[in-house]
């Protein structure tokens, strides 16, 4: 069966800078996958080029069977790509509810589809949240209604950028949990990050990113027995 | 008592326009961060539209209130249809280039829809039927009140409470209300921004074309509608918040109602002097607007804007190679010796051309390292023109003097107008400026017995010995030339630095101990200055005059002239005001919509040269010498 | 808790609400010279608050701020500077279109009074001084780099430069090693601490990695709900029941 999405060659540029050389990573359905790399190694632009907000300058992105690179990024997300930035970017001048809405699209086959009482199963502190404009949510809640926003497009597979970075410690769990529900579900997940931690607990498979070029390429454990690699690249 | 209840009811008819006005314009800014120049130009169009179709259709036609009502919402979808053609064929391609730029494309489209309007209906006043079966009064505590007036008091909170349903409870208004806060994002979950822009930009322009088109019972269709209504919008959008809708009605409110009251005081006694307030409404929303500012920076509703894109991939370089020192010193020769060989129609053209290449250079010193943008650049200009003026007709002093009181006279006005500009920023900035620019106008164009009103000063001439051209071209190279040099050196002395640092990052700025309000209030100061000597120079090059020396078209003249160059080279300005310059003159010479052919050429130069034609030779410069 | 007649940084009492919510209560801390302080806390625990409230970004509704001494509630955040404090920035803020150096420079000429000149050439003046604070934080072979290709960690570096231009008694890191990697951050935290300890700076920073806190804080200042729950070496912290309970949850 051919990997859900697929990336191969992928380059991309800020300005004139050159941030990806040739990047290739795949997630297969249900997968969960991790990028590492420090900061600045270019995970965010990898995020950024699949979902199209840096259109890739050269490399093609299959997903589910076709090509997306030159897609503007509506396009992709309507094809049930996911996208949930490291900033979140929430619409606080709208109501949580609101911000849910935007992030809506019909129900796509062969794909989990979410609906708010899954949503808030998912992540309780949102349930009552309701009509309270997003501004007011706390950075945790925030990372939530992003991801739950994201989720009510019904995706296939879902692009998590840093989920847990400026999170405290007990959210931070809340979110691996998360994470492994949507798995459980059937999503797809291809998340970057920093915190190993994190990583180790929710992830099946890690890509390491350094200088815009993919270093290693291996299922956690793997990355786990292999002392070089990380001490190299993550500098654990 | 019932002359304040009418002045009231007047205040909320004249409210209500103001509101359709705006609401337009802060919707489409909201969403597509686009300051619609040509939002006035719309408007004019909805009246001109209107009257065609109401006047053939309607009721002259005998199709009675359902022909005049009906004329008036077509008028309004076609003003949106034209709307959006001109989001789809023009602003769609300008969307990531600086907003200063989407100005001025908009600011092209003016141009052209100005002399698309006086070749479709002429340049007569064109005055429309009334309403019908609104045409009379009724009698409010005894005194008459215009029924269709009245109508409007109604038709504005309307529009209001459509457009909050149409926002609130709606998912395209949900989806709006997303973009409008981050389109990008928007676009991340599914959201087709590009359609979105285009639904925004034909419903902002169609209520233009409806506020427009509900006028023709009131005033007749003019020419010069276009600025002075997009000047009033600006003000209400600003005073408002830009980007909210109800910011925007409450301010029409206070205005209208502060602009008829006005109107309707008309002479008071106070201390002894008689002022008359209906003199005022001109100004009065510009005052209103700079009080708002200054306490409420942001608009009465509204709240911050991200960061300009105005400085993105800023960077002054120290001074250009060698080849560039060679290009300047060959210019400056080739001008040293023009006198000698060039036509005296030329050295006319070229005392211009330096006039408002300094002038130029002063507002791209503001924009550019500063990263203050001015609207009202003209203000200073004006002031300093004025103020030579007056130090030699009304002071009797000698022309010297007078050259060195203009400027003078021009940084008074920049230390008063730039300590409120610099609580500020962004298009909030602008808009101040532009609002101070306004009120000077407004001044020098009404004060008959001083300023000489709207027929100007005459007789401004220079002393005997710079009565030659050539003289003169001589004293404004050397002034000019020294101006634009002085200019150049201070954006790399410790002072220009801290006004770039501020540009680039003012939380720096404060954590370093930089009191970036007080440098940017020199700056104001630096650069009035600079732009009142532009002014003065001009003055006694011409000899006479007139309140055009402050107006609108000339702060926008100097932008075009900035934008044209490329608004982060020092060469930019003088590159910008030689080719704009050169091409009014030449176009206006060749043809009677020269107007039009010069809208077409900035629409053209803006979507092929996004960094300005100086800034696209360097870059090209930069690249040949990589290869 | 005892603060030392001696602390550079002595806050007490301080208070702030925001339309009726207490973001920060009663909140008492000190920082004494040569010491790094780190404060922690939940999201909205009240950090930035307190923070803003000591660089005179933020007006506290009650309590004092002294610095070296001085009362500096209702001064502005320059003159405040002036008093020798250096700030860093959770993101960083630095002068995008001029140079590494340039950047430097601009807080030199600053400190120096030298910001009213029209005429000199600004790249003239303290490029010595620029260097030797640029060397001191390992960026001197990047001097001429413009600041807007740099990587992330060395922007963090620029910006430890540049608090350091006034020679300060104070310096106040918001998230000093917020994005950047693990490796980079214990290398950053450990050359801030190194120059605080040298320098005799008194540093605060607030952080949320906890190995950076509890690698290199001297003492740490605990909030949550705008209260001070704790204060003392690691050690205490982290064995703190209710530290435990309310942020560090079970790892650490």
């Amino acid at each position: 069966m051919p990997p859900m999405l697929s990336a191969k060659r992928l380059n991309a540029y800020y300005g004139q800078a050159h941030i990806l050389f040739d990047v290739a990573l795949e997630a297969a359905a249900g997968e969960v996958v991790v990028l590492l790399g420090r900061n600045g190694a270019g995970k965010s632009t990898t995020l950024k080029a699949l979902i199209g907000l840096v259109p890739p300058s050269a490399g093609e992105v299959v997903f589910c069977g076709e090509r997306i690179d030159r897609l503007q990024p509506f396009q992709i997300a309507r094809r049930g790509l996911g996208y949930v930035p490291e900033d979140r970017r929430i619409f606080t001048d709208l109501t949580v509810l609101e911000n849910i809405e935007v992030g809506r699209q019909p129900a796509r086959q062969g794909v989990p589809s979410w609906t708010l009482e899954k949503l808030y199963k998912l992540f309780p502190n949102l349930a009552e949240t309701g009509d309270r404009p997003a501004a007011q949510m706390s950075g945790g809640e925030q990372q939530m209604l992003a991801i739950a926003r994201t989720l009510m497009g019904n995706p296939a597979c879902i692009l998590l950028d840093e989920p847990s970075e400026g999170l405290a410690p007990v959210i931070v769990d809340q979110m691996a949990a998360a994470v492994l529900e949507m798995k459980s579900e059937g999503l797809s997940v291809l998340l970057s990050e920093q915190n190993l931690h994190f990583a180790a607990a929710v992830a099946d498979r890690a890509y390491i990113i350094e200088k815009g070029r993919v270093r290693f390429n291996g299922t956690m454990a793997e990355l786990d027995a292999d002392d070089a690699v990380r001490s190299a690249h993550l500098a654990v | 008592m019932s002359s304040l209840v009418i002045q009231f009811l007047n205040g909320l008819a004249g409210a209500s326009t103001l509101f359709l006005v705006a609401v337009g314009l802060s919707l489409i800014f909201g969403v597509t961060r686009i300051v619609n120049f040509a939002h006035g130009s719309f408007y004019m169009l909805g009246i001109y539209v209107a009257y065609s179709i109401i006047s053939r259709a309607g009721a002259g036609g005998g199709l009675g209130p359902a022909g005049f009502w009906g004329g008036i919402l077509v008028a309004a979808m076609v003003v949106g249809a034209l709307g959006a053609l001109i989001e789809i064929l023009l602003l769609r391609r300008i969307y990531h280039a600086p907003e200063m730029f989407q100005l001025l494309a908009t600011f092209g489209i003016v141009l052209v829809i100005k002399d698309y309007v006086l070749w479709a209906w002429g340049p007569e006043d064109l005055l429309g039927p009334r309403a019908p079966g609104l045409g009379g009064s009724v009698e409010i505590l005894g005194r008459p009140f215009p029924e269709y007036d009245l109508a409007l008091v109604f038709i504005g909170p309307l529009v209001l409470g459509l457009l909050w349903l149409l926002l609130n409870r709606t998912r395209w208004g949900t989806l709006v209300r997303a973009a409008t806060q981050d389109r990008e994002m928007a676009g991340a979950l599914g959201v087709n921004q590009k359609w979105l822009f285009t639904a925004v930009f034909a419903l902002g322009s169609a209520l233009a074309g409806l506020g427009g088109a509900l006028q023709i019972p009131r005033e007749p269709a003019q020419l010069f509608l276009d600025m002075g209504v997009i000047a009033d919008a600006f003000v209400v959008v600003v005073v408002g918040g830009m980007g909210s809708i109800p910011g925007a009605a409450l301010a029409a409110f206070i205005i209208g109602e502060i602009k008829a009251y006005c109107v309707g005081i008309g002479q008071v006694g106070f201390l002894g002097y008689s002022v008359s307030l209906s003199k005022l409404t001109l100004v009065a929303e510009f005052i209103v607007m700079a009080i708002v500012l200054v306490m409420r920076p942001w608009g009465l509703l509204g709240r911050q804007q991200g960061a300009q894109r105005i400085a993105a991939g800023a960077r002054e370089r120290p001074a250009a190679g060698r080849a560039m020192q060679i290009a300047v010193l060959a210019v400056a020769g080739a001008l040293a010796v023009m006198p000698f060989v060039a036509q005296p129609y030329t050295i006319v053209l070229l005392i211009d051309i330096l006039v408002y290449a300094l002038f130029a250079a002063s507002l791209q010193f503001l924009m550019g390292p500063a990263g203050l943008v001015s609207f009202g650049h003209a203000a200073y200009f004006g002031l300093g023109a004025y103020g030579a003026a007056l130090l030699v007709k009304k002071a009797g002093l000698p022309m010297e003097f007078a050259l060195a009181g203009g400027p003078l006279a021009a940084a008074l006005g920049a230390v008063v107008f730039g300590w409120f500009c610099v609580r500020l920023s962004g298009v909030y900035l602008a808009m101040l400026t532009l609002a101070f620019a306004q009120i000077a106008w407004s001044i020098v164009y009404q004060w008959d017995q001083f300023t000489g009103g709207s027929n100007g000063l005459v007789g401004v001439w220079p002393a005997p010995w710079l009565a030659s051209k050539t003289a003169f071209y001589y004293l404004a190279f050397t002034l000019c030339g020294c101006g634009i040099w002085l200019l150049r050196r201070i954006v790399y002395s410790p002072y220009g630095c801290a006004l770039r640092a501020g540009r680039d990052s003012p939380l720096r700025c404060d954590a370093i101990g930089i009191d970036l309000a007080r440098l940017q209030w020199a700056a104001f100061v630096l650069v009035g200055t600079f732009a009142g000597l532009a002014g003065a120079i001009y003055a006694f090059s011409k000899g006479s005059i007139s309140p055009e020396t402050l107006g609108i078209p000339l702060s926008v003249d100097a932008l075009v002239m900035v934008l044209l160059g490329g608004i982060h080279t020092a060469s930019g300005p003088v590159v910008g005001a030689a080719v704009l310059t050169w091409l009014q003159d030449t176009v206006v010479r060749n043809t009677d919509y020269w107007r039009a052919l010069l809208g077409a050429i900035i629409i053209a130069l803006v979507l092929v040269f996004p960094q300005g034609i100086a800034g696209f030779a360097r870059r090209r410069w930069a690249r040949s010498e990589a290869a | 808790m005892t603060i030392l007649r001696g602390s550079v940084l002595v806050v007490s009492a301080l208070a702030k609400s925001f339309g009726g919510v207490q973001a920060v209560r009663e909140a008492s801390f000190a920082v004494e010279a040569g010491q790094l302080v780190a404060m922690i806390g939940p999201n909205g625990a009240g950090k930035t608050t307190c923070f803003n409230m000591v660089n005179g970004q933020l007006r506290p509704d009650s309590g004092s701020v002294r610095i070296g001494g001085v009362e500096v509630v209702g001064r502005a955040p320059r003159q405040i500077w002036r008093l020798g404090v250096g700030r860093t920035f959770q993101i960083t803020a630095t002068f995008a279109s001029m140079t590494v150096r340039e950047n430097v420079q601009m807080a030199l000429l600053s400190y120096h009074h030298r910001l009213a000149s029209w005429w000199l050439r600004a790249a003239h003046l303290y490029r010595e001084e620029a260097h030797a604070l640029l060397a001191r934080v390992g960026m001197a072979d990047q001097a001429e780099r413009p600041c807007s290709v740099l990587a992330y960690g060395d922007l963090k570096r620029v910006e430890l430069a540049m608090a350091l231009a006034n020679a300060p008694q104070l310096l106040l890191m918001d998230e000093p090693t917020a994005g950047m990697a693990p490796a980079e951050r214990i290398e950053l935290m450990a050359l801030t601490a190194d120059i605080v300890r040298e320098r005799r700076i008194a540093a605060l920073f607030t952080e949320h990695d906890m190995d950076v806190v509890f690698a290199h804080a001297d003492r740490i200042v605990v909030l949550n709900r705008g209260s001070v729950i704790a204060e003392g070496v690691p050690d205490e912290v982290r064995a703190n029941a209710q530290v435990r309970q309310v942020y560090l949850g079970s790892r650490h």
